[in-house]
Protein backbone atom coordinates (compact mmCIF):
# COMPACT_ATOMS: atom_id res chain seq x y z
CA UNK A 1 0.00 0.00 0.00
CA UNK A 2 2.78 2.36 0.76
CA UNK A 3 4.76 1.72 -2.36
CA UNK A 4 2.50 3.55 -4.81
CA UNK A 5 2.49 6.59 -2.54
CA UNK A 6 6.27 6.61 -2.48
CA UNK A 7 6.38 6.27 -6.23
CA UNK A 8 3.95 9.12 -6.53
CA UNK A 9 6.12 11.22 -4.25
CA UNK A 10 9.21 10.34 -6.28
CA UNK A 11 7.31 11.35 -9.38
CA UNK A 12 6.50 14.74 -7.85
CA UNK A 13 10.11 15.31 -6.90
CA UNK A 14 11.17 14.45 -10.42
CA UNK A 15 8.46 16.63 -11.86
CA UNK A 16 9.52 19.72 -9.94
CA UNK A 17 12.62 20.55 -11.98
CA UNK A 18 10.75 19.64 -15.15
CA UNK A 19 8.04 22.07 -14.19
CA UNK A 20 10.72 24.69 -13.69
CA UNK A 21 12.14 23.89 -17.10
CA UNK A 22 8.68 24.12 -18.62
CA UNK A 23 8.24 27.56 -17.09
CA UNK A 24 11.54 28.72 -18.53
CA UNK A 25 10.58 27.29 -21.88
CA UNK A 26 7.30 29.15 -21.74
CA UNK A 27 9.21 32.40 -21.36
CA UNK A 28 9.06 34.58 -24.44
CA UNK A 29 11.61 33.24 -26.91
CA UNK A 30 14.37 35.55 -28.14
CA UNK A 31 12.70 37.99 -30.52
CA UNK A 32 13.98 38.02 -34.06
CA UNK A 33 15.44 41.42 -34.81
CA UNK A 34 15.38 42.39 -38.44
CA UNK A 35 15.01 46.17 -38.59
CA UNK A 36 14.46 47.98 -41.87
CA UNK A 37 17.72 48.52 -43.77
CA UNK A 38 19.58 51.72 -42.92
CA UNK A 39 18.84 54.25 -45.64
CA UNK A 40 19.90 57.66 -44.33
CA UNK A 41 23.02 58.96 -46.10
CA UNK A 42 25.42 61.81 -45.52
CA UNK A 43 25.18 64.65 -47.99
CA UNK A 44 28.08 64.61 -50.44
CA UNK A 45 30.63 67.36 -50.02
CA UNK A 46 34.25 68.02 -49.12
CA UNK A 47 35.05 66.05 -45.97
CA UNK A 48 32.23 63.54 -46.31
CA UNK A 49 34.68 60.62 -46.35
CA UNK A 50 36.04 61.60 -42.93
CA UNK A 51 32.53 62.06 -41.55
CA UNK A 52 31.57 58.66 -42.91
CA UNK A 53 34.61 57.06 -41.33
CA UNK A 54 34.53 58.68 -37.91
CA UNK A 55 30.88 59.59 -37.30
CA UNK A 56 28.96 56.73 -38.86
CA UNK A 57 30.85 54.16 -36.78
CA UNK A 58 28.56 55.01 -33.91
CA UNK A 59 25.38 56.44 -35.43
CA UNK A 60 23.40 56.83 -38.62
CA UNK A 61 23.45 59.96 -40.78
CA UNK A 62 20.01 61.08 -39.58
CA UNK A 63 21.76 62.19 -36.38
CA UNK A 64 23.01 65.12 -38.47
CA UNK A 65 20.07 65.68 -40.78
CA UNK A 66 17.51 65.99 -37.97
CA UNK A 67 19.45 68.71 -36.13
CA UNK A 68 17.98 72.22 -36.35
CA UNK A 69 18.68 74.14 -39.56
CA UNK A 70 20.41 77.53 -39.66
CA UNK A 71 22.60 76.89 -36.61
CA UNK A 72 25.82 78.89 -36.31
CA UNK A 73 29.20 77.27 -36.96
CA UNK A 74 29.76 77.06 -33.20
CA UNK A 75 26.86 74.61 -32.98
CA UNK A 76 28.65 72.02 -35.13
CA UNK A 77 32.04 72.79 -33.59
CA UNK A 78 30.49 72.05 -30.17
CA UNK A 79 28.92 68.85 -31.41
CA UNK A 80 32.19 67.49 -32.77
CA UNK A 81 33.97 68.51 -29.56
CA UNK A 82 31.24 66.83 -27.49
CA UNK A 83 31.59 63.60 -29.44
CA UNK A 84 35.37 63.59 -28.99
CA UNK A 85 35.71 64.87 -25.44
CA UNK A 86 32.60 63.51 -23.77
CA UNK A 87 31.48 60.49 -25.76
CA UNK A 88 34.90 59.13 -26.53
CA UNK A 89 34.82 59.28 -30.33
CA UNK A 90 38.36 58.55 -31.49
CA UNK A 91 38.69 61.36 -34.03
CA UNK A 92 42.16 62.83 -34.66
CA UNK A 93 42.33 66.61 -34.35
CA UNK A 94 42.89 67.36 -38.04
CA UNK A 95 40.00 65.08 -38.99
CA UNK A 96 37.79 66.76 -36.40
CA UNK A 97 38.54 70.14 -37.96
CA UNK A 98 37.70 68.85 -41.44
CA UNK A 99 34.51 67.18 -40.22
CA UNK A 100 33.43 70.40 -38.50
CA UNK A 101 33.99 72.34 -41.73
CA UNK A 102 32.01 69.70 -43.64
CA UNK A 103 29.08 69.86 -41.21
CA UNK A 104 29.00 73.66 -41.17
CA UNK A 105 29.10 73.82 -44.96
CA UNK A 106 26.57 71.06 -45.47
CA UNK A 107 24.07 70.96 -42.60
CA UNK A 108 23.25 74.59 -41.96
CA UNK A 109 20.76 74.65 -44.84
CA UNK A 110 17.07 74.09 -44.06
CA UNK A 111 15.84 70.53 -44.39
CA UNK A 112 19.30 69.38 -45.43
CA UNK A 113 20.13 65.77 -45.78
CA UNK A 114 17.01 63.74 -45.26
CA UNK A 115 17.04 61.01 -47.83
CA UNK B 1 -6.33 55.32 -47.08
CA UNK B 2 -7.20 57.01 -43.84
CA UNK B 3 -4.22 57.03 -41.60
CA UNK B 4 -3.88 57.68 -37.93
CA UNK B 5 -0.72 59.69 -38.31
CA UNK B 6 -2.21 63.05 -37.66
CA UNK B 7 0.09 64.48 -35.09
CA UNK B 8 -1.06 67.19 -32.76
CA UNK B 9 1.57 69.51 -34.05
CA UNK B 10 2.58 67.49 -37.04
CA UNK B 11 1.23 67.21 -40.53
CA UNK B 12 1.03 64.02 -42.50
CA UNK B 13 2.48 64.77 -45.87
CA UNK B 14 0.98 63.14 -48.90
CA UNK B 15 4.13 61.54 -50.22
CA UNK B 16 2.35 58.21 -50.34
CA UNK B 17 -0.48 59.64 -52.41
CA UNK B 18 1.91 60.64 -55.15
CA UNK B 19 3.19 57.11 -55.46
CA UNK B 20 1.53 54.00 -56.72
CA UNK B 21 -0.96 52.32 -54.41
CA UNK B 22 0.76 50.19 -51.82
CA UNK B 23 3.74 52.45 -51.47
CA UNK B 24 2.50 53.65 -48.11
CA UNK B 25 5.96 53.26 -46.60
CA UNK B 26 6.95 56.55 -48.17
CA UNK B 27 4.79 58.33 -45.59
CA UNK B 28 6.39 60.96 -43.49
CA UNK B 29 5.15 63.03 -40.57
CA UNK B 30 6.36 66.61 -40.43
CA UNK B 31 6.79 67.86 -36.89
CA UNK B 32 6.28 71.64 -36.80
CA UNK B 33 9.89 72.72 -36.40
CA UNK B 34 12.80 73.03 -38.82
CA UNK B 35 14.07 69.68 -40.12
CA UNK B 36 11.00 68.07 -38.58
CA UNK B 37 10.34 65.54 -41.35
CA UNK B 38 10.18 62.04 -39.91
CA UNK B 39 9.79 58.87 -41.94
CA UNK B 40 7.14 56.46 -40.72
CA UNK B 41 8.87 53.12 -40.20
CA UNK B 42 7.92 49.70 -38.91
CA UNK B 43 10.42 48.05 -36.58
CA UNK B 44 10.27 44.58 -35.00
CA UNK B 45 7.36 44.21 -32.55
CA UNK B 46 6.27 47.79 -33.33
CA UNK B 47 3.47 49.34 -35.32
CA UNK B 48 4.45 52.15 -37.73
CA UNK B 49 6.23 54.83 -35.68
CA UNK B 50 7.99 58.14 -36.31
CA UNK B 51 11.62 57.33 -37.05
CA UNK B 52 14.04 59.79 -35.47
CA UNK B 53 17.24 57.82 -36.05
CA UNK B 54 18.04 54.43 -37.54
CA UNK B 55 21.20 53.47 -35.63
CA UNK B 56 20.77 53.28 -32.74
CA UNK B 57 17.01 53.03 -33.28
CA UNK B 58 14.92 55.87 -31.88
CA UNK B 59 11.18 55.77 -32.47
CA UNK B 60 8.52 58.23 -31.44
CA UNK B 61 4.93 57.27 -30.61
CA UNK B 62 2.37 58.71 -33.05
CA UNK B 63 0.56 61.37 -31.05
CA UNK B 64 -2.90 59.98 -31.87
CA UNK B 65 -2.10 56.94 -29.69
CA UNK B 66 -2.36 59.10 -26.57
CA UNK B 67 -6.05 59.68 -27.33
CA UNK B 68 -6.83 55.96 -27.10
CA UNK B 69 -6.59 55.45 -23.34
CA UNK B 70 -4.50 55.74 -20.22
CA UNK B 71 -2.13 52.93 -21.20
CA UNK B 72 0.23 53.00 -24.16
CA UNK B 73 0.23 49.73 -26.13
CA UNK B 74 3.55 47.90 -26.16
CA UNK B 75 3.78 48.05 -29.95
CA UNK B 76 3.38 51.84 -29.86
CA UNK B 77 5.68 52.56 -26.90
CA UNK B 78 8.57 54.89 -27.77
CA UNK B 79 12.14 53.67 -28.21
CA UNK B 80 15.29 55.50 -27.18
CA UNK B 81 18.83 54.11 -27.23
CA UNK B 82 22.24 55.75 -26.81
CA UNK B 83 24.80 53.29 -28.09
CA UNK B 84 25.39 51.85 -31.53
CA UNK B 85 24.95 48.11 -31.64
CA UNK B 86 21.67 48.35 -29.76
CA UNK B 87 19.45 46.58 -29.13
CA UNK B 88 21.86 43.88 -27.95
CA UNK B 89 21.52 40.63 -29.90
CA UNK B 90 21.17 37.11 -28.59
CA UNK B 91 19.11 37.91 -25.50
CA UNK B 92 17.01 34.97 -24.37
CA UNK B 93 14.60 35.05 -21.43
CA UNK B 94 15.34 31.37 -20.77
CA UNK B 95 19.07 31.93 -20.21
CA UNK B 96 19.17 35.59 -19.14
CA UNK B 97 20.88 36.24 -15.80
CA UNK B 98 20.88 39.27 -13.53
CA UNK B 99 23.66 39.68 -10.97
CA UNK B 100 23.61 41.63 -7.73
CA UNK B 101 27.05 42.41 -6.35
CA UNK B 102 29.29 45.05 -4.85
CA UNK B 103 28.83 45.93 -1.19
CA UNK B 104 26.58 42.98 -0.34
CA UNK B 105 26.93 39.99 1.98
CA UNK B 106 25.68 37.44 -0.58
CA UNK B 107 26.13 38.21 -4.28
CA UNK B 108 23.20 36.96 -6.37
CA UNK B 109 23.06 35.46 -9.84
CA UNK B 110 19.43 34.93 -10.85
CA UNK B 111 17.45 33.81 -13.86
CA UNK B 112 14.02 35.15 -14.74
CA UNK B 113 12.40 31.99 -13.39
CA UNK B 114 14.14 32.65 -10.07
CA UNK B 115 12.76 36.19 -10.02
CA UNK B 116 9.23 34.94 -10.69
CA UNK B 117 9.42 32.06 -8.22
CA UNK B 118 11.41 33.42 -5.30
CA UNK B 119 10.27 37.02 -5.01
CA UNK B 120 6.85 38.63 -4.60
CA UNK B 121 5.57 40.30 -7.76
CA UNK B 122 5.09 44.06 -7.74
CA UNK B 123 2.61 45.59 -10.19
CA UNK B 124 2.58 49.31 -10.82
CA UNK B 125 1.35 51.73 -13.49
CA UNK B 126 4.01 54.28 -14.33
CA UNK B 127 4.80 56.84 -17.00
CA UNK B 128 8.15 56.68 -18.74
CA UNK B 129 8.99 60.02 -20.31
CA UNK B 130 12.22 60.83 -22.10
CA UNK B 131 14.14 63.68 -20.47
CA UNK B 132 14.14 65.53 -23.80
CA UNK B 133 10.52 64.94 -24.82
CA UNK B 134 9.51 68.03 -26.84
CA UNK B 135 13.11 69.20 -27.37
CA UNK B 136 12.33 70.21 -30.95
CA UNK B 137 10.10 72.99 -29.60
CA UNK B 138 12.87 74.58 -27.53
CA UNK B 139 13.43 78.24 -28.38
CA UNK B 140 16.22 78.86 -29.01
CA UNK B 141 16.79 75.34 -30.27
CA UNK B 142 19.52 73.10 -28.90
CA UNK B 143 21.47 70.06 -30.06
CA UNK B 144 20.26 66.57 -29.29
CA UNK B 145 17.44 64.29 -30.34
CA UNK B 146 14.88 66.59 -31.98
CA UNK B 147 11.78 65.15 -30.38
CA UNK B 148 8.12 65.97 -30.76
CA UNK B 149 5.87 65.03 -27.85
CA UNK B 150 5.74 61.30 -28.52
CA UNK B 151 8.63 60.20 -26.32
CA UNK B 152 6.40 59.23 -23.42
CA UNK B 153 4.21 56.31 -22.52
CA UNK B 154 2.34 54.70 -19.65
CA UNK B 155 2.36 50.99 -18.90
CA UNK B 156 1.44 48.53 -16.20
CA UNK B 157 4.79 47.10 -15.11
CA UNK B 158 5.16 43.80 -13.26
CA UNK B 159 8.36 42.56 -11.73
CA UNK B 160 10.37 42.34 -8.52
CA UNK B 161 11.32 45.24 -6.29
CA UNK B 162 14.98 46.15 -6.06
CA UNK B 163 14.34 46.32 -2.34
CA UNK B 164 13.61 42.57 -2.21
CA UNK B 165 16.76 41.81 -4.21
CA UNK B 166 18.92 43.96 -1.93
CA UNK B 167 17.43 42.32 1.15
CA UNK B 168 18.20 38.89 -0.28
CA UNK B 169 21.73 39.95 -1.15
CA UNK B 170 22.22 41.69 2.19
CA UNK B 171 23.33 45.19 1.28
CA UNK B 172 26.05 46.25 3.71
CA UNK B 173 25.41 49.12 6.16
CA UNK B 174 27.97 51.14 4.22
CA UNK B 175 25.83 50.97 1.05
CA UNK B 176 25.36 54.44 -0.45
CA UNK B 177 24.08 53.90 -4.00
CA UNK B 178 23.20 51.25 -6.55
CA UNK B 179 24.42 51.17 -10.14
CA UNK B 180 22.37 49.55 -12.88
CA UNK B 181 23.91 48.22 -16.06
CA UNK B 182 22.27 46.57 -19.05
CA UNK B 183 23.37 44.04 -21.65
CA UNK B 184 24.06 46.75 -24.23
CA UNK B 185 27.70 47.67 -24.72
CA UNK B 186 29.44 50.49 -26.60
CA UNK B 187 30.87 49.82 -30.05
CA UNK B 188 34.23 51.30 -29.08
CA UNK B 189 35.98 50.87 -25.75
CA UNK B 190 36.52 54.62 -25.35
CA UNK B 191 32.76 55.22 -25.30
CA UNK B 192 31.24 55.10 -21.81
CA UNK B 193 28.93 52.16 -21.11
CA UNK B 194 25.35 53.15 -20.32
CA UNK B 195 25.15 52.86 -16.54
CA UNK B 196 22.85 54.76 -14.18
CA UNK B 197 22.89 55.19 -10.41
CA UNK B 198 20.30 55.70 -7.70
CA UNK B 199 20.79 56.55 -4.04
CA UNK B 200 20.43 53.48 -1.82
CA UNK B 201 17.25 54.72 -0.12
CA UNK B 202 15.65 55.47 -3.46
CA UNK B 203 16.70 52.11 -4.90
CA UNK B 204 15.07 50.25 -2.01
CA UNK B 205 11.89 52.28 -1.69
CA UNK B 206 9.91 49.18 -2.71
CA UNK B 207 8.65 50.76 -5.94
CA UNK B 208 11.85 50.83 -7.99
CA UNK B 209 11.71 47.46 -9.71
CA UNK B 210 13.04 45.14 -12.36
CA UNK B 211 10.09 44.50 -14.68
CA UNK B 212 9.65 41.30 -16.71
CA UNK B 213 6.17 42.26 -17.89
CA UNK B 214 4.72 45.34 -19.55
CA UNK B 215 0.95 45.63 -19.90
CA UNK B 216 0.58 41.93 -19.15
CA UNK B 217 3.06 40.71 -21.76
CA UNK B 218 6.82 40.19 -21.94
CA UNK B 219 8.65 43.38 -22.89
CA UNK B 220 9.34 44.08 -26.57
CA UNK B 221 13.04 43.79 -27.34
CA UNK B 222 13.19 47.52 -28.10
CA UNK B 223 11.72 48.35 -24.68
CA UNK B 224 14.21 46.30 -22.68
CA UNK B 225 13.41 42.58 -23.10
CA UNK B 226 13.63 40.56 -21.01
CA UNK B 227 14.14 42.76 -17.92
CA UNK B 228 14.05 46.51 -17.42
CA UNK B 229 14.61 48.88 -14.53
CA UNK B 230 11.48 50.87 -13.63
CA UNK B 231 12.00 54.08 -11.66
CA UNK B 232 8.48 55.39 -11.06
CA UNK B 233 8.18 59.16 -11.28
CA UNK B 234 11.67 59.62 -12.73
CA UNK B 235 12.73 60.49 -16.26
CA UNK B 236 13.35 57.66 -18.70
CA UNK B 237 17.13 58.00 -18.62
CA UNK B 238 17.09 55.96 -15.39
CA UNK B 239 15.00 53.13 -16.81
CA UNK B 240 17.94 50.94 -17.88
CA UNK B 241 16.93 48.35 -20.49
CA UNK B 242 18.08 44.71 -20.64
CA UNK B 243 19.26 45.22 -17.04
CA UNK B 244 21.59 42.43 -15.94
CA UNK B 245 23.88 43.91 -13.30
CA UNK B 246 23.20 45.70 -10.02
CA UNK B 247 26.23 46.92 -8.12
CA UNK B 248 25.91 48.26 -4.60
CA UNK B 249 28.36 51.12 -4.09
CA UNK B 250 29.76 52.79 -1.00
CA UNK B 251 29.89 56.16 -2.79
CA UNK B 252 27.80 57.81 -5.49
CA UNK B 253 27.92 56.49 -9.02
CA UNK B 254 30.83 57.81 -11.06
CA UNK B 255 29.23 56.75 -14.35
CA UNK B 256 29.62 59.19 -17.22
CA UNK B 257 25.82 59.07 -17.61
CA UNK B 258 25.42 60.44 -14.08
CA UNK B 259 28.39 62.78 -13.79
CA UNK B 260 28.58 64.31 -17.29
CA UNK B 261 25.30 63.64 -19.01
CA UNK B 262 21.63 64.08 -18.17
CA UNK B 263 22.30 66.97 -15.82
CA UNK B 264 20.11 70.00 -15.25
CA UNK B 265 20.83 73.48 -13.87
CA UNK B 266 21.13 73.23 -10.11
CA UNK B 267 18.46 75.79 -9.21
CA UNK B 268 14.75 75.78 -8.37
CA UNK B 269 13.54 76.17 -11.96
CA UNK B 270 16.21 73.89 -13.49
CA UNK B 271 16.59 76.68 -16.02
CA UNK B 272 18.99 79.33 -17.29
CA UNK B 273 18.45 82.52 -19.31
CA UNK B 274 17.82 81.46 -22.92
CA UNK B 275 21.11 80.59 -24.59
CA UNK B 276 23.16 80.60 -21.38
CA UNK B 277 25.07 77.67 -19.89
CA UNK B 278 24.50 76.49 -16.33
CA UNK B 279 27.13 77.30 -13.73
CA UNK B 280 26.26 74.35 -11.48
CA UNK B 281 24.35 71.20 -12.36
CA UNK B 282 22.77 68.15 -10.75
CA UNK B 283 21.45 64.86 -12.16
CA UNK B 284 17.97 65.07 -13.66
CA UNK B 285 15.29 63.62 -11.37
CA UNK B 286 11.52 63.57 -11.13
CA UNK B 287 9.09 64.20 -13.96
CA UNK B 288 7.66 67.68 -14.27
CA UNK B 289 3.87 67.93 -14.13
CA UNK B 290 2.37 67.90 -17.63
CA UNK B 291 -0.92 67.61 -19.46
CA UNK B 292 -1.91 67.22 -23.09
CA UNK B 293 -5.06 67.72 -25.11
CA UNK B 294 -5.26 64.54 -27.17
CA UNK B 295 -8.47 64.74 -29.22
CA UNK B 296 -7.93 68.12 -30.89
CA UNK B 297 -4.88 69.13 -32.85
CA UNK B 298 -3.30 72.52 -33.30
CA UNK B 299 -4.62 74.23 -36.41
CA UNK B 300 -7.70 72.04 -36.58
CA UNK B 301 -11.18 73.11 -37.73
CA UNK B 302 -14.15 72.11 -35.58
CA UNK B 303 -17.91 72.50 -35.72
CA UNK B 304 -19.59 74.99 -33.41
CA UNK B 305 -21.28 73.27 -30.49
CA UNK B 306 -22.59 74.17 -27.02
CA UNK B 307 -20.87 71.03 -25.72
CA UNK B 308 -17.60 70.22 -27.44
CA UNK B 309 -15.69 67.35 -25.88
CA UNK B 310 -12.07 68.14 -25.06
CA UNK B 311 -10.03 65.40 -23.46
CA UNK B 312 -6.48 64.37 -22.73
CA UNK B 313 -3.97 63.01 -20.27
CA UNK B 314 -1.95 64.37 -17.34
CA UNK B 315 0.86 63.08 -15.14
CA UNK B 316 3.56 64.21 -12.73
CA UNK B 317 6.55 62.88 -10.84
CA UNK B 318 4.58 60.79 -8.40
CA UNK B 319 2.43 62.96 -6.15
CA UNK B 320 -0.51 62.33 -8.47
CA UNK B 321 -2.72 64.71 -10.41
CA UNK B 322 -4.89 66.96 -8.27
CA UNK B 323 -6.67 68.86 -11.02
CA UNK B 324 -6.65 69.71 -14.72
CA UNK B 325 -8.05 73.02 -15.89
CA UNK B 326 -9.05 73.98 -19.41
CA UNK B 327 -9.11 77.41 -20.99
CA UNK B 328 -10.80 78.15 -24.31
CA UNK B 329 -9.69 81.78 -24.42
CA UNK B 330 -5.92 81.51 -24.40
CA UNK B 331 -5.59 81.40 -20.63
CA UNK B 332 -7.83 84.34 -19.65
CA UNK B 333 -10.34 82.09 -17.87
CA UNK B 334 -10.20 78.47 -16.71
CA UNK B 335 -12.69 75.79 -15.82
CA UNK B 336 -11.97 72.47 -14.14
CA UNK B 337 -11.92 69.28 -16.18
CA UNK B 338 -13.31 65.98 -14.92
CA UNK B 339 -10.61 63.49 -13.99
CA UNK B 340 -10.86 59.90 -15.19
CA UNK B 341 -10.04 56.68 -13.40
CA UNK B 342 -7.09 56.81 -11.03
CA UNK B 343 -4.64 54.06 -12.02
CA UNK B 344 -2.10 55.17 -9.43
CA UNK B 345 -0.02 58.22 -8.71
CA UNK B 346 2.62 57.42 -11.35
CA UNK B 347 0.15 56.76 -14.18
CA UNK B 348 -1.33 58.84 -16.97
CA UNK B 349 -4.58 60.30 -15.65
CA UNK B 350 -7.24 60.82 -18.26
CA UNK B 351 -9.35 63.98 -18.10
CA UNK B 352 -12.22 65.46 -20.11
CA UNK B 353 -14.38 68.56 -20.31
CA UNK B 354 -17.41 69.73 -22.27
CA UNK B 355 -17.05 73.31 -23.41
CA UNK B 356 -19.13 75.62 -25.59
CA UNK B 357 -17.30 76.61 -28.75
CA UNK B 358 -18.84 79.44 -30.78
CA UNK B 359 -17.74 80.20 -34.33
CA UNK B 360 -14.37 81.92 -34.46
CA UNK B 361 -10.80 81.32 -33.39
CA UNK B 362 -10.19 79.64 -30.05
CA UNK B 363 -6.98 78.98 -28.21
CA UNK B 364 -7.40 75.95 -25.97
CA UNK B 365 -4.93 75.35 -23.16
CA UNK B 366 -4.93 72.55 -20.61
CA UNK B 367 -2.87 72.83 -17.48
CA UNK B 368 -2.39 70.29 -14.73
CA UNK B 369 -1.77 70.74 -11.04
CA UNK B 370 -0.07 68.02 -9.03
CA UNK B 371 -0.99 67.03 -5.50
CA UNK B 372 2.42 68.40 -4.55
CA UNK B 373 1.17 71.81 -5.70
CA UNK B 374 3.13 72.16 -8.94
CA UNK B 375 1.28 73.85 -11.80
CA UNK B 376 2.30 73.85 -15.45
CA UNK B 377 3.68 77.24 -16.52
CA UNK B 378 2.10 79.17 -19.41
CA UNK B 379 5.47 80.23 -20.75
CA UNK B 380 8.34 77.84 -21.37
CA UNK B 381 11.55 78.08 -19.39
CA UNK B 382 14.85 77.17 -21.05
CA UNK B 383 17.85 75.02 -20.24
CA UNK B 384 20.88 74.06 -22.34
CA UNK B 385 19.77 70.47 -23.01
CA UNK B 386 16.04 71.24 -23.34
CA UNK B 387 15.14 68.74 -20.64
CA UNK B 388 11.90 68.59 -18.64
CA UNK B 389 9.71 70.62 -20.99
CA UNK B 390 6.30 71.13 -19.39
CA UNK B 391 4.84 74.40 -20.68
CA UNK B 392 1.04 74.32 -21.09
CA UNK B 393 0.92 74.45 -24.88
CA UNK B 394 -1.86 76.24 -26.78
CA UNK B 395 -4.01 74.30 -29.26
CA UNK B 396 -5.51 76.70 -31.81
CA UNK B 397 -8.89 75.63 -33.19
CA UNK B 398 -10.99 77.36 -35.84
CA UNK B 399 -14.68 76.84 -35.15
CA UNK B 400 -17.11 77.21 -38.04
Amino acid sequence: MRRPALLLLAGLVLAAPLQGAAREASAKPPPAYNPPPETSRLIEGPGVDLARRYCLTCHSADYMSTQPPHMPAAFWRNEVAKMRNNYGAAVPEDAAKAITDYLVATYTEPSAGRK
Amino acid sequence: MATSFSDRRGVLTGAAAMLAAGAARAETVTLPFGNGERPVATYPEKRPMLLLTERPPQLETPYSVFDTGAFTPNDAFFVRYHLAGTPPRGLDAATFRVKVGGAVERPLDLGLADLRRDFPAVTLAAVNECSGNGRGFSAPRVAGGQLGEGMMGNALWRGVSVKALLERAGAKPSAHAVEFNGADRPQITTIPDFVKGLGIDHARDGEVMLAYEMNGAPLPLLNGYPLRLIVPGYYGTYWVKHVNELTVLEQESQSFWMQKSYRIPDNDCACTPAGSPATATRPIGKLNVRSFITNLTDGQTARASPRTLVRGIAFDGGSGIQAVELSTDGGATWKPARLGQDHGKYSFREWSAQVPLRPGEHVLIARAKSRAGEIQPLTASWNPSAYMRNVADPVRVTVA
